[in-house]
């Protein structure tokens, strides 16, 4: 049912864990529903020098989690906003159907910690970064 | 690698004895039941010497086996001929319109195969009550009282659950439904889904009080493909299938003999062996249950012993069971899990939800089932797996 890329990302994730006094935490998903993806990022001149995810869920969750730090780690903040959930699909080698849910998930949880990250620094957001947290939010529980 | 199967609820490898049983009757004496020639008859002597076996392993006469396809099958002709055979008969033809006079009763824990045929009957007008179970999976026989109204016309509690394991009281539920039946000057019928308890504990219809009851060959390391349906003598039931007459014209299809053939020597097997592989498993459970229950933040679900000897489920707080079993395929170990990310549906399972879990409970779940083939050292090696596996789970998520 998954790829091999999603196993070998759900065996071994890349960059799991907690960045201590980050610049920037997204915290996204919903325990009843069984996915909470936090991820942290470190920036330094607009750029994401360090990142890391913690997040309980199911192979897919862990893999897309796995996948969107590579993504984004040491790009700049506009070029890490341009990363799509179809970017951490392709990434994968594809994802099952019943799952796309959990890549929509981690671009999220990597578009809250760059929100955090921006406004913690007073900085402009996006107007669609704006919406984005705003629905983000609602969902949230944990 | 190692392989290890600890998902016998799901299915169970057919026994080299069951193999060896049926082998003949592929080429050799694959004779068609209803035909009128030595092959028929060969064939129809041998269906009707395992009709025996089966029926005895229950305490029933040959005659109240109805062999079916799967549990599945089984289940739902339990419920809808039950319910076809109470509609009123208007110039000779059962009215179905009638449906919403009648009344079925069943727990909030039955297996699918229950709880959507009872969704289904529902929807054509049928009254169903669904029964809830306490946290350890238990229904109260008063519960059932209670619900009994003039209209039910059946009763279906299934015997050891496939997810969590816990027995009911189906004597108990039984004499109830006897009382209740008798005060009402009525007679409401009492069925039970067997599967996972046949053969692997005792049963008696007699003594339970049972009218009819489901029990299928691969759950008992017989093959796929053969179930029978236990139905009391003098219990009036309209076929779903209609055709060529067999089973006595209560599920016309050709017979599949080594199926049945199968199923039969499962059933023998089973008497022989019980005793002995109920003690064998209790005590490798009771083991399992010990050695789990010491990981961190672990928890049993079900009754602590009124449970099948061969089930057992956990929950573990903040790892997610898709993870979990996933992580334990890649060890060689089988399982399986209720939570929602593992189901097309995406919901967790409605049997935890009704013990009282909460989503995030039902969602970090593990069932593991054992069979003839465990042994210790299997449990072992899953225990080792299983702690590893969770305290790295519990290092990538948010929660410890």
């Amino acid at each position: 049912m998954y790829s091999e890329k999603v196993i070998e990302h759900f065996r071994n994730p890349h960059n799991y864990g907690r960045i201590e006094k980050p610049d920037g935490i997204g915290r996204v998903g919903n325990v009843v529903c069984g996915d909470v993806m936090y991820l942290y990022i470190k920036v330094e001149k607009e750029v994401i020098k360090d990142i890391k995810f913690e997040t309980l869920g199911c192979a897919a969750a862990i893999a897309t989690s796995s996948v969107v730090t590579d993504l984004a780690k040491g790009r700049t903040i506009k070029q890490a906003l341009e990363i799509d959930n179809k970017a951490v699909v392709k990434s994968l080698g594809g994802l099952p159907l019943v799952k796309i849910h959990c890549s929509l998930l981690a671009v999220d949880a990597l578009q809250e910690a760059i929100c955090d990250y921006l406004s913690k620094n007073k900085k402009p957001i996006p107007e669609n970064l704006k919406k984005a947290h705003r629905r983000v939010q609602k969902s949230f529980r944990e | 690698m190692k392989e290890i199967y600890l998902d016998y609820a799901a299915t169970t490898p057919v026994d080299s004895r069951v193999k060896k049983a049926m082998a003949p009757f592929f080429s050799e004496k694959f004779g068609n039941t209803m035909s009128l020639h030595s092959f028929g008859q060969e064939a129809e002597l041998a269906l009707e010497q395992a009709r025996k076996t089966v029926a005895d392993l229950m305490g029933a006469k040959p005659n109240e086996i109805i062999f079916t396809g799967s549990a599945t099958e089984s289940n739902n002709l339990a419920l809808k001929g039950i319910l076809f055979a109470k509609l009123p008969i208007h110039k000779n033809q059962r009215s179905l319109i009638f449906m919403d006079g009648l009344h079925i009763i069943i727990s909030a824990i039955e297996h699918p195969c229950i709880m959507e045929t009872a969704n289904w009957l529902e929807k054509q007008g049928v009254k169903i009550t669904r029964i809830p179970v306490d946290k350890d999976g238990l229904v109260n026989p008063l519960d059932v009282e209670k619900a009994v109204t003039r209209e039910t016309i059946l009763v279906s509690i299934i015997h050891g659950s496939n997810e969590i394991g816990t027995i009911q009281p189906i004597e108990k539920i039984g004499a109830v439904i006897k009382s209740v039946s008798r005060k009402l000057k009525t007679k409401i019928y009492f069925h039970t889904d067997a599967v996972q308890s046949f053969g692997k504990i005792p049963i008696d219809v007699n003594k339970m009080n049972i009218d009819l009851l489901t029990a299928s060959s691969h759950k008992m390391s017989g093959p796929k493909g053969a179930a029978c349906l236990f139905v009391r003598k003098d219990v009036k039931i309209e076929p779903l299938l209609h055709g060529g007459g067999q089973e006595e014209g209560l599920r016309s299809s050709t017979v599949n003999l080594p199926a049945i053939i199968g199923f039969a020597k499962a059933c023998e097997i089973a008497k022989r062996e019980m005793k002995s592989e109920v003690r064998r498993l209790t005590k490798l459970r009771n083991k399992l249950i010990n050695k789990v229950l010491k990981i961190p933040n672990s928890h049993l679900i079900g009754h602590q012993n009124k449970r099948l000897p061969q089930i057992v489920s956990f929950w573990f707080s903040f790892v997610e069971g898709e993870s979990l079993a996933l992580r334990l395929d890649l060890k060689g170990i089988a399982v399986s899990t209720g939570s929602a990310c593992s189901s097309i549906k995406l919901e967790p399972s409605y049997v935890l939800t009704a013990i009282g879990l909460k989503p995030e409970q039902a969602h970090g779940s593990l069932r593991i089932s054992l069979g003839r083939q465990t042994e210790e050292s299997d449990l072992d090696y899953l225990v080792d797996n299983l702690s590893k596996i969770i305290k790295k789970l519990r290092e990538i998520s948010p929660f410890k």
